[in-house]
């Protein structure tokens, strides 16, 4: 079949091609005003969100940290400061390989293992877009002028001058001062508004200590500061600005010099010690040893860092005077003996036969005292309470401890703060326990049995007190019965913090000296517990020994310090006040497991004493330098 | 005189003026002039915005001029070609063109995991570039020849013509050219008057089509664009950030913009390739909806002149050449704006004459030449 012969239609093809040629034109005109419609849209109809936008690109509210306030001792030396520091950054929102960028970076400055990792952890935790994510910290000038060579292959990388927190005295103060740093992803999920906005320059925060106590104090105000910046967050210029107020400084009560000589004396004991001025309640010296570097903390500890501190047996980062709770032992008698005489169980004359043991009436045990191992004939046929509390006479408080009851004992330890947290200004302290029947009742279900009420005159048992617990109970007693919460902070960027309600009143009785008396023969007498530390001292003190059980020592078992493995040895303890006539410090010392209060826990005491003497009185110190 | 007579005389003084004026200046050099000014006025408005741009470097402006005087001498020497040579010559261009894209697929440089560039001995040029013309040109060609509209079997030709360059530079990867220049051809195949159920069922195909075009083909960058182009909130720092600074600066831009150098958004480098693909927002954002309303007015007059010359245009060849050219150009306007305004997915389209970058300027001025060189041609008959 042929092909149908097909002649090109000039008109027809003219015809078509005009007809597409309007529709084309018509597509052209409908599609223009369609790009019309959408500009007039964005420029006119959403022009009012659109500048906003744009305002908001171009201008940002920045924060200004404020300076975090300072912390000084009672003399004024620095505890706390803040020491500027170069930190390299990297926001990670403009760098365009992390990787690469990283690798660079580790060719130019140090970076450890520890300080990738924590690079990495930060990175992953909630932060504001184009935050700054920190990477190492402590740039010397070196290294500041590597990376700054280099900038140029560098987008993204900050090195930013930072105030960095500052322990000089390291150790020395960590339980007390505490330590701040980074806020974590909990505390910052817990922020409400109001914290969000305070912490929107800051980075840190206290973590523990008074650093965590006066958080708000110490934080300050946040400024701001308007900026132009460009897109890459370079700042153009500062449209407005409102400064920062920087925090508070506090003044402690702490006196330095103290604090090193009893972090001196405790060497490498496990123990701590609590030095109150009986005046005001505020601590004095506050130690737990072992300790550790706070600094450490403030920039981010590395894992490794952690793990040895935390896993170590000592547990240095245990404050062992607020949260250690040890059986206080003997260092109770003097309180308990004197509610004895308050409340009229005994009087001066009273006295017991001492057979170096108590027996309660129809039972077989022998509640001993613990001359026992030595000698079995106890401490004499008449006993009265001040020879046993200078000796120290457990027979004679068996006797004490049936005769009040453990009613009448649960009130006079009450008094004297037992088994409540003293309400000082540093977070985490425990209660102790001071046992009652309804204690008893609620927390084992049994009815209270007159052996108990033995045991808590003994200061043992479910008797559970806190160093810090026993100063203050020291310091009460050696205002007379004053309570005052202790405290650390003394004032606020000067101004004195209004000291702590008082509880009690001064009781001017005959009992109160009888029992210092007492104490102070423990000290100075040739029979007392601690006679040893007396010896060549300018001044009298006052004090009580107490040795507490790790272990209970079974019927019939002699307790054999040597073969006792060392972490189930006793607690040594030691109370006491200086100087007799007029106390203006109390202390509280243990040593765990260092056997008697009296060869180890005392003696630390007396340095305390000592060194609080040498500041108090220089002129005694004096004479005594020219005597020696 | 006779009726007839009449008739003829009645229409020989139209016919006859053409023939017999002498011809004017601009004829006899190939110049359109009504185009050639609207082009000047453009390429002004356009070295203007580049300047703020650039964030007012001299060197990118600078550059541009070059490229405008290359463009402009490259304008006026196509003008000056003849369309039947064009038609003689049209199949070497094409196969040349070709030649030259598989070339780039084994020996192209490049940047950013595309390899669009051919070196030779220092001189850089993509290759697409020349397929810009050459395919609208062989198309043309080919239908002119054959017998309009279309039949099927020649349908299936012009596609396949299209289609080989375009999947070239689609594996560049160039998703921008590539669909441009297949644009430039099926608009040709348009004017030829391809018939209209064609291009619906095509369409339909397109439609079905899609979902094996997504799973299969588009790259995951060409992916993201759309995803971002659909809800560019969705990663404001990542990709959706080009088309919200620009959308801001469009839109703060008001009506009468914040004054040429003043805009916050390009000056302060929110807006990210302000000088080139998204040149636009910064008109917008200096010059408000009054310089863009400028800006469309200048290219609606190109687009009716060309539109004008298409349609006095002496032959087949030409009028589907100059059709191409013109509605191309159009393409080009609408899928730049389109996109900078947030309305279509960001392809690398630059903004005619306006955007800084030489090729592309230069092949578009090329494309005036031809539209010049067809409107100033005398009648075949004539010569």
């Amino acid at each position: 079949m042929p092909e149908p012969l097909h002649l090109k239609d000039h008109s027809l093809e003219g015809r078509i091609f005009a007809y597409r040629l309007v529709v084309a034109a018509a597509l052209v005109m409908g599609l223009s005003l369609l790009l019309v419609a959408r500009f007039y849209n964005l420029q006119v109809t959403n022009h009012q969100d659109y500048a906003t936008q744009s305002d908001r690109n171009r201008v940002h509210v920045q924060s200004i940290p404020p300076i975090r306030g300072l912390i000084y001792d009672r003399n004024g030396v620095l505890l706390a400061d803040n020491r500027p520091s170069y930190t390299l950054s990297i926001v990670k929102e403009r760098v365009a390989d992390l990787d690469t960028t990283l690798a660079l970076l580790q060719s130019l400055v140090e970076v450890s293992p520890g300080e990738r990792e924590n690079f990495a952890k930060r990175l992953k935790q909630r932060r504001r877009p184009f935050e700054a994510v920190p990477l190492r910290y402590r740039l010397n000038e070196e290294e500041i002028a590597r990376i700054a060579v280099n900038e140029y292959r560098l987008e993204g990388v900050e090195v930013e001058a930072q105030l960095v927190r500052h322990y000089p005295l390291g150790s020395l103060l960590a339980h007390s001062v505490g330590y701040v740093g980074r806020i974590s992803d909990r505390e910052l999920s817990a922020f409400d508004e109001d914290q969000y906005r305070r912490y929107s320059g800051t980075h840190i925060i206290g973590k523990i200590g008074l650093e965590k106590q006066y958080e708000s104090v110490l934080l300050g105000e946040v400024g701001y500061q308007n900026v132009e910046t460009n897109a890459r967050g370079r700042v153009l210029r500062v449209l407005e600005q409102t400064s920062p107020r920087p925090g508070k400084n506090l003044n402690l009560h702490l006196d330095i010099e103290l604090q090193r000589a009893g972090f001196a004396a405790l060497g490498d004991n496990r123990g701590a010690l609590v030095a109150i001025d009986v005046a005001s309640g505020g601590i004095l010296a506050m130690v737990s040893t072992p300790s550790y570097d706070p600094n450490l903390f403030v920039t981010g500890i590395s894992y490794k860092d952690y793990r040895e501190l935390n896993e170590s047996l000592d547990l240095p980062l245990f404050d062992r005077a607020l949260q250690g709770q040890y059986p206080p032992g003997s260092t109770l008698k003097p309180v308990l003996g004197l509610g004895g005489l308050q409340h009229k169980v005994i009087d001066t004359e009273f006295g017991i036969n001492d057979p170096g043991f108590y027996q309660l009436e129809g039972e077989e045990r022998l509640y001993r005292d613990w001359t026992w191992r030595k000698k079995r004939d106890g401490h004499g046929s008449h006993v009265d309470l001040h020879m046993a509390i200078q000796q120290s006479c457990d027979t004679f408080y068996y006797d004490l401890a049936f005769r009040m009851g453990i009613d009448l004992m649960h009130q006079v330890g009450s008094e004297f703060g037992l088994g409540q947290r003293t309400g000082v200004d540093i977070p985490s302290e425990r209660a102790g326990l001071w046992p009652s029947r309804q204690w008893k009742r609620g927390a084992r279900g049994l009815h209270w049995f007159p052996g108990d009420s033995l045991n808590v005159g003994l200061g043992q048992g479910d008797v559970l007190t806190t160093p810090l617990q026993l100063a203050s109970m020291t310091a009460t007693l050696a205002a007379r019965g004053e309570r005052r919460a202790p405290r650390l902070v003394k004032a606020v960027d000067g101004i004195d913090v209004v000291p702590g309600a008082v509880k009690g009143a001064v009781a001017d009785s005959p009992h109160w000296d009888y029992v210092f008396n007492a104490m102070k023969d423990v000290v100075h007498s040739a029979r007392g517990t601690a006679q040893g530390i007396g010896r060549g001292a300018k001044y009298l003190m006052a004090g009580k020994t107490g040795t507490a059980q790790v272990v209970g020592i079974k019927q019939g078992e002699d307790y054999d310090e040597d073969a006792v493995a060392e972490r189930q040895r006793d607690h040594a303890l030691f109370v006491g006040f200086a100087p007799y006539e007029a106390p203006a410090i109390a202390v509280a010392v243990i040593l765990e497991n260092a056997g008697s209060g009296s060869a180890a826990a005392a003696p630390i005491a007396r340095n305390m004493f000592d060194a609080f003497m040498a500041q108090e009185n220089r002129e005694l110190a004096g004479v005594r330098e020219g005597e020696d | 005189m006779s009726p007839a007579g009449q008739d003829f005389l009645r229409r020989m003084p139209e016919a006859s003026s053409d023939l017999r004026r002498p011809l004017g200046l601009w004829r006899r050099i190939h110049v359109d002039p009504p185009l050639l000014l609207a082009l000047l006025l453009l390429t002004g408005y356009g070295l203007v915005v580049l300047y703020s741009a650039s964030g007012q470097n001299l060197y990118y402006l600078r550059r541009q001029m070059v490229f405008f005087v290359i463009a402009y001498c490259m304008m006026f020497t196509v003008a000056q070609v003849r369309m039947h040579v064009l038609e003689r010559w049209a199949p070497w261009l094409y196969l040349g063109g070709v030649g030259l894209l598989v070339l780039v697929l084994f020996f192209g440089t490049g940047a950013k995991g595309a390899q669009r560039w051919l070196s030779l001995g220092g001189f850089r040029f993509q290759p697409s570039e020349i397929l810009k013309l050459a395919v609208p040109i062989a198309v043309a060609t080919y239908l002119a020849q054959r017998i309009l509209p279309p039949r099927f079997k020649h349908v299936i030709w012009t596609l396949m013509l299209i289609l080989i360059p375009t999947a070239l530079i689609m594996r560049q990867p160039d998703l921008g050219t590539s669909l441009l220049i297949a644009a430039s051809g099926l608009i040709v195949l348009f004017f030829a008057g391809l018939p209209w159920g064609y291009m619906f069922g095509a369409l339909g195909t397109l439609v079905v089509g899609s979902w094996p075009m997504w799973q299969f083909v588009l790259r995951d960058y060409q992916k993201q664009r759309i995803l971002t182009l659909l809800n560019p909130e969705a990663d404001k720092l990542g990709a959706g950030w080009n088309i919200i600074q620009s959308k801001t600066a469009i839109g703060s831009g008001g009506l009468d913009g914040k004054g040429w150098l003043n805009g916050t958004q390009s000056q302060l480098d929110f807006l990210p390739e302000g000088h080139t693909d998204f040149i636009i927002a910064v008109l917008a954002e200096e010059f408000g909806l009054v310089g863009v309303l400028v800006l469309m007015a200048l290219y609606l007059w190109v687009i009716v002149r060309g539109l004008t010359i298409a349609f006095n245009a002496q032959d087949t060849f030409s009028r589907l050449l100059a059709g191409s050219v013109t509605i191309t150009f159009f393409v080009y306007v609408f899928v730049n704006m389109g996109m900078v305004a947030g309305m279509l997915p960001v392809v690398g389209v630059p903004l005619p004459l306006v955007s800084h970058g030489g090729t592309s300027i230069v092949t578009m001025m090329m494309g005036f030449g031809l539209l010049m060189a067809i409107g100033t041609e005398r009648r075949r008959g004539t010569q």
